[in-house]
């Protein structure tokens, strides 16, 4: 098994084998430096004249790479940390996803903007941000966040030369060190339809499962701890539903698995104050009615601090999982 | 491609003011939505540069975009529709008067937010090799956005075909130039190795001139190049909202660069040329005033929900 960074390696390499319009460009991508995680080493040497190292100017990089797809190409554009997105942030609100519409559909962005967030590398409050929740919701763009149930390198290839709207990939930067994929194990894992898959994971031949957990990036990887620790020591059996497509908001593959279970979960790196599993749990309400009970887990209202033991305190444990689990199926 | 002659730059001309100065008249009617940001005065720009266009350029737009979007040859109908809402306007009624799409013309309200989206749209046509230019319009109100100096320093080193041209009307919405601007606006440009070519006029002669030299330098070299242009906003800023001092804005109607060219002309085509703009204005906005309104079932999707 591949871990998450070669498959995105891997997929940004494939995207510029297949078509001649994929640019790539961002701040330190070129050889031998590779970009701040790496993710694009060995691609400026393979493609020069398609990978492009500029300057820092995230504003100037995400507007010429919506230039760029306005004209024909199918630009790739590297936040090298998500929490500089907020830079860009006009250039993805005003720009990348209003052209289609505002035109009355003359015009599409296929743009592809990826970022690493997410903490627990003890970066502290301006590096370690899991700021996504900020550009839920917004129309016109896609939210699309990995994990290590579904491709990587797919995911990322399907945006780039399948979907002709914006999207802004989450690479959570504790998944690239990370094996993706299920080795038929302990876990069973079935996939939604769609070209960004939500994933429902169990524990191979558990009983029915009367929780659902939902999470999506790194969270899913803490969750999956708390799904083994419920069956084996709390005899509770949860699924695992990991979206990777965050917004537009994919009702139907909520469905199937929490009008299974009515318990619903939410885990998120951000802050809990109306935020991603405030949504999921409305959207859930309001489909399946007064039978839902829920629980949010979600990191403190505060900054990520830098000190280890302050930063573990503030964002999401396995063990604040397990433990809102427990509180939600008394 | 040979010059307009001195009665088409002037019809031009005349087809941008009366446009407006319609639109003016008749928004306290309540036919229009929104506001509106009027280009009048400042016609000779847009007609001066834009005469040089060739099929496939672009042109990257502001909120003052009525003047850019007509010089481009874009229709008066269709554009007096988009303020009134109908289903036939530009953008179908989805974006209004500084929100214009139509074949390689494009225009945000989002001040400096286009900048970058030009240098990424020259860099897209000079890797095809298609010889376009892209001419990005920008105010001087603009200048005050950082995200400018960051796609200056881009189309600077990426090398691509990208003409600025900015307008410096002398005022950002009500704060004149003297409280907004430190420095010099050439030396903006200059400061990252972009050529610059400035015009203290309102003819549409000289500009005509200035902009074929910019036009021709950027085709040629495939690099980016600055046009500045002095000019005034006769309108206020909007509509109903000026502050100005009303002897600044009469000395300068002095310099009216309608009048300026109109000079050139025999009585008699001048009155021909504004007697067919006045009965194409008439139509245009009789025509968008029947056609039906955009309809909410038209509303659709910002983007595919799966994809």
């Amino acid at each position: 098994m591949n871990t998450v960074l070669e498959g995105l390696n891997e997929g940004l390499r494939a995207c510029l084998r297949s078509s001649e319009q994929v640019y790539l460009l961002g701040e330190d991508l070129l050889d031998p430096y590779g970009g701040a995680f790496k993710v694009t080493r060995g691609l400026s040497t393979e493609f020069p004249a398609r990978v492009l190292g500029t300057p820092v100017s995230e504003a100037g990089i995400v507007g010429a790479g919506i230039g760029m797809a306005l004209r024909g190409l199918r630009p790739i554009v590297e936040i090298m940390f998500g929490d500089f997105l907020m830079l860009a942030g006009d250039q993805l609100l005003n720009h990348a996803s209003k052209f289609r519409w505002m035109s009355n559909d003359q015009v599409r962005v296929p743009l592809v903007v990826r970022t690493p967030m997410g903490g627990r590398r003890g970066y502290g409050p301006t590096h370690s941000q899991s700021l996504e929740k900020h550009f839920l919701g917004m129309p016109g763009l896609r939210t699309v966040a990995i994990n290590t149930l579904t491709s990587p390198g797919d995911l990322l290839q399907h945006a780039v030369l399948e979907d002709d709207d914006p999207v802004l990939l989450v690479e959570h930067k504790l998944l690239y060190p990370q094996k993706w994929g299920v080795d038929g194990g302990e876990f069973e894992l079935s996939l939604s339809e769609g070209s960004y898959p939500a994933s429902r994971l169990r524990i191979r031949s558990a009983p029915q499962a009367s929780l659902t957990i939902a999470a999506y990036g790194y969270m899913a990887e803490l969750a999956k701890q708390a799904l083994l620790e419920l069956a084996y020591e709390h005899e509770i059996f949860a699924e695992l539903f990991v979206p990777t497509q965050l917004s537009p908001f994919l009702e139907q593959a909520w469905l199937a698995s929490v009008s299974g279970t009515k318990r619903l979960l939410t885990v998120e790196e951000s802050g809990l104050d109306l935020g991603w599993g405030a949504e999921c749990v409305a959207r859930m309400q309001e489909a399946l009615g007064a039978d839902l009970r829920a629980r949010r887990v979600a990191a403190m209202q505060l900054p990520v601090p830098a000190a280890g033991e302050l930063e573990q305190a503030v964002l999401p444990q396995v063990e604040g999982i397990v433990a809102a689990a427990l509180s939600l199926m008394q | 491609m040979g010059p307009p002659t001195n009665g088409e730059l002037y019809r031009q001309m005349q087809r941008i003011r009366r446009f407006e100065e319609t639109v003016l008249d008749r928004f306290p009617l309540g036919e229009f939505y929104g506001t509106t940001h009027t280009y009048i005065g400042q016609e000779a720009d847009a007609v001066g540069v834009l005469s040089w266009l060739e099929v496939g350029d672009i042109v990257v737009s502001n909120h003052r975009c009525h003047g850019h979007f007509l010089a481009y040859g874009g229709s008066m109908h269709a554009l007096a529709a988009e303020l009134m809402g109908r289903s036939t306007g530009v953008s179908g009624g989805r974006g209004g008067s500084q929100h214009i799409q139509w074949r390689d013309f494009y225009a945000n309200g989002i001040l400096g937010g286009t900048i970058p989206l030009a240098v990424g749209m020259a860099f897209a046509e000079k890797q095809a090799g298609s010889g376009r230019v892209v001419i990005a319009f920008m105010g001087d109100g603009t200048l005050g956005e950082g995200v400018v100096y960051e796609s200056l320093n881009l189309a600077a080193l990426w090398e691509v075909p990208v003409l600025f041209v900015l307008e410096n009307n002398l005022y950002a919405q009500s704060t004149s130039i003297q409280h907004n601007l430190a420095g010099s606006i050439e030396g903006r440009f200059a400061a990252f190795g972009i050529q610059v070519r400035a015009a203290q006029t309102t003819d549409v002669l000289q500009i005509l001139d200035l902009g074929q030299e910019s036009i021709a330098a950027v085709r040629m070299s495939a690099k980016p190049a600055a046009l500045i242009l002095e000019t005034y906003r006769f309108s206020p800023h909007s509509k109903g909202d000026d502050v100005r001092d009303p002897h600044e804005i009469a000395r300068y109607r002095e310099q009216d660069p309608l009048d300026i060219h109109a000079a050139r002309l025999k009585a008699g085509e001048r009155a021909q040329i504004e007697t067919e703009v006045e009965r194409e204005i008439q139509a245009a906005f009789e025509q968008a005033g029947q056609d039906p309104p955009a309809q909410p079932a038209s509303l659709g999707t910002p983007m595919d929900i799966e994809s």
